[in-house]
């Protein structure tokens, strides 16, 4: 969770990661902060997200990413 | 029935429905939907219904075809041993993204077919003039079934969502049926995705009480916004943007801003009559508008302005695109050389390119349409490039740029952004829309505006006095909306006075200061004809 926090922030660093809870309704991180969200999470935790998996329920909150990642490791 | 506003549908077509499906029984309530759907298809269509048939079909059959493979693949995955798990993975994919592919080319093609023809068929043509060849191609015109490009998106979007596995395959053809033509949505979207809807238009659930009111004073909110300002502004709007060579620049301004006002009036009022038809019947649909002019740049706008349309094109073209194997490839390496910001800008504008040439074309056959996509999309890119850059700006010159002067500043540049696109989005030709624009800014002057000429060009004081207040109280209703504040809910809690009186008040504003009869020509649903 703390390596995902860290990437988050590198790319976003104006957010509170471990109380926002709307970061795609929000408007917090657009299309673009997501691709390379998703080219870091799959280098850092080597998994494939695919286009499916990009929804904002996925990627609302740091916590919602980590249980995708999870779930994503577990299957893979 | 020429338009959701029209007395035909709201005062025949609409009722009729109501009372036919309520006295029908639950069970047989989707096909009083279905009856109603294509016997409102074909009032306006005709026999081009074949073709929203055939589409209905095509998915049908096609999600079935790749729900077998699907099945067939899982079979084989559990027998297989773990070694062997990843090559049957590979050879199922590779099945099924041929299925997808072709349904979804097909589709695409009819659309392409009837749609385009004519503009690419006299481009080609007036690119073989120019390289001196003789031959013409010949040039077909079609007339293109109401709603076309709104039912061929839902079709692939139900298609897309098949192959990902994100819905099943709907086996129940009645079911899919009513999903692509439900008559409330079929015209104007706003475009549903199967899981927005399907179970929904299934259920059939009584007309209640709650869902009536609910439905009615939606649509009567849109009326008021479709009725008494994008038809009142139409006569100005329609003078102006014909004969623009005989107006200066202020006055082209003004109508610029009056078009845009009518565009989202006309389109977002046809939706709330949409949204409140299927209400009645207690369909919730997705909101294509959220206060578009509240945006503090374009992107957000795209966010906030057919909603739905931005997030099909995000959906189907921008992620798969941006998520292909190249330009992940290309965000990986350029974000190692550009950095965090700018390196996942390059694949991604690629995949922005792809989605703003795809929006244009989909508005119209034209170079203007694909102007307008272009313009957005230079304006989104430049966004993003820049973006940083006016962040560490305004920290250096120690401006909040939470403070509301800062969000009032971003909220006027985007909509005056806005209004300019629009200005070629109404021109009628890209040569037009340019010389507009050129004397807009080369020829700006107040003389017509101070002298009231401007009165006499299609609406006159007590129509600017109408507008007025008009405008303002939507405007009112989009602050409380902002603030999260729920108007009819609100209503709905009053006394029955109190409701009674707000709905009668706002049935007779719609009724006195409606731009209808003698003196007025109200606009054709604009949106319909993409």
């Amino acid at each position: 969770m703390n390596e995902l926090i860290e990437i988050l922030e590198e790319i976003q660093p104006e957010v509170d990661y471990e109380t926002c809870t709307d970061l795609i309704d929000g408007h917090y991180l657009d299309s673009l902060s997501i691709l390379s969200l998703v080219a870091e999470l799959e280098d850092a935790f080597d998994i494939t997200i695919p286009t499916v998996e990009i929804i904002p329920s996925n990627f609302n909150s740091a916590e919602k990413i980590w249980s995708m990642i999870v779930r994503l490791q577990e299957e893979e | 029935m020429s338009s959701y506003c029209s007395l035909a549908y709201l005062g025949l077509f609409l009722p009729i429905v109501m009372v036919l499906y309520q006295l029908t029984p639950q069970k047989h309530r989707w096909k009083a939907l279905l009856a109603a759907s294509y016997l409102f298809f074909w009032t306006i269509s005709g026999k081009l219904v074949m073709f929203l048939i055939f589409s209905t079909c095509s998915i049908h059959h096609f999600g079935l075809w790749m729900t077998l493979v699907q099945e067939e693949k899982k079979g084989k995955l559990a027998e297989a041993e773990k070694s062997e798990k990843k090559q049957i993975k590979g050879v199922y994919q590779r099945k099924l993204r041929g299925i997808v592919t072709l349904a979804v080319l097909l589709h695409i093609g009819v659309l392409v077919v009837l749609k385009y023809s004519t503009f690419f068929g006299t481009n080609l043509n007036t690119l073989l003039a120019a390289c001196k060849v003789s031959f013409r191609l010949p040039i077909p015109s079609f007339i293109l079934p109401i709603g076309i490009s709104f039912y061929t998106m839902q079709a692939v979007s139900y298609l897309f969502d098949v192959y990902r596995g994100t819905i099943r395959a709907d086996r129940n053809l009645g079911r899919l049926a009513l999903y692509m033509s439900f008559f409330p949505q079929i015209m104007e979207g706003p475009i549903c995705r199967y899981s927005d809807t399907a179970t929904q238009l299934w259920s059939c659930e009584k007309i209640s009480y709650h869902n009536m009111t609910m439905g009615m004073q939606r649509i009567a909110f849109g009326l008021m916004k479709k009725i008494v300002i994008a038809d009142r502004l139409n006569l100005f709007i329609k003078n102006v943007f014909t004969n623009h060579a005989s107006y200066d620049g202020g006055v082209i301004a003004v109508a610029m801003v009056c078009y845009t006002c009518q565009l989202y009036m006309e389109f977002s009022g046809t939706i709330d009559v949409v949204i409140g038809s299927a209400e009645i019947f207690g369909i919730k649909m997705p909101e294509n508008f959220r206060q578009p002019f509240f945006s503090k740049t374009i992107s957000e706008f795209w966010t906030r302005w057919h909603i739905t349309l931005g997030a099909w094109f995000r959906d189907y073209v921008f992620y798969p695109l941006s998520m292909s194997k190249p330009l992940k490839h290309m965000t990986v390496s350029a974000r190692k050389h550009l950095g965090n910001h700018f390196g996942p800008l390059v694949a991604g504008s690629i995949a922005l390119f792809v989605v703003w040439i795809c929006n244009g074309l989909w508005h119209g056959a034209g170079w203007f349409y694909i102007f307008f996509g272009l313009y957005h999309f230079g304006l989104i890119l430049l966004g993003n490039m820049f973006g940083p850059l006016f962040k560490t700006t305004a920290e250096k010159l120690h401006i909040d740029r939470n403070k509301w002067y800062y969000r009032g500043i971003q909220i006027i540049r985007t909509a005056i952004l806005v209004n300019i696109g629009e200005l070629f989005f109404r021109s009628n030709g890209l040569r037009v829309g340019l010389t507009m624009f050129k004397k807009m800014v080369t020829n700006f002057s107040f003389a017509s505006i101070k002298s009231r000429q401007i009165l006499t060009l299609g609406i006159d004081k007590y129509d600017v006095l109408i507008l007025a207040v008009s405008i303002l109280l939507v405007f009112a209703v989009s602050v409380m909306r902002e603030r999260g504040i729920g108007i009819r809910t609100a209503i709905a809690r009053q006394n029955i006075v109190v409701r009674w009186a707000f709905y009668y008040g706002l049935i007779l504003f719609i009724v006195i200061f409606g731009a209808y009869g003698k003196g007025y020509v109200p606009i054709d649903p604009i949106y319909a004809n993409f």
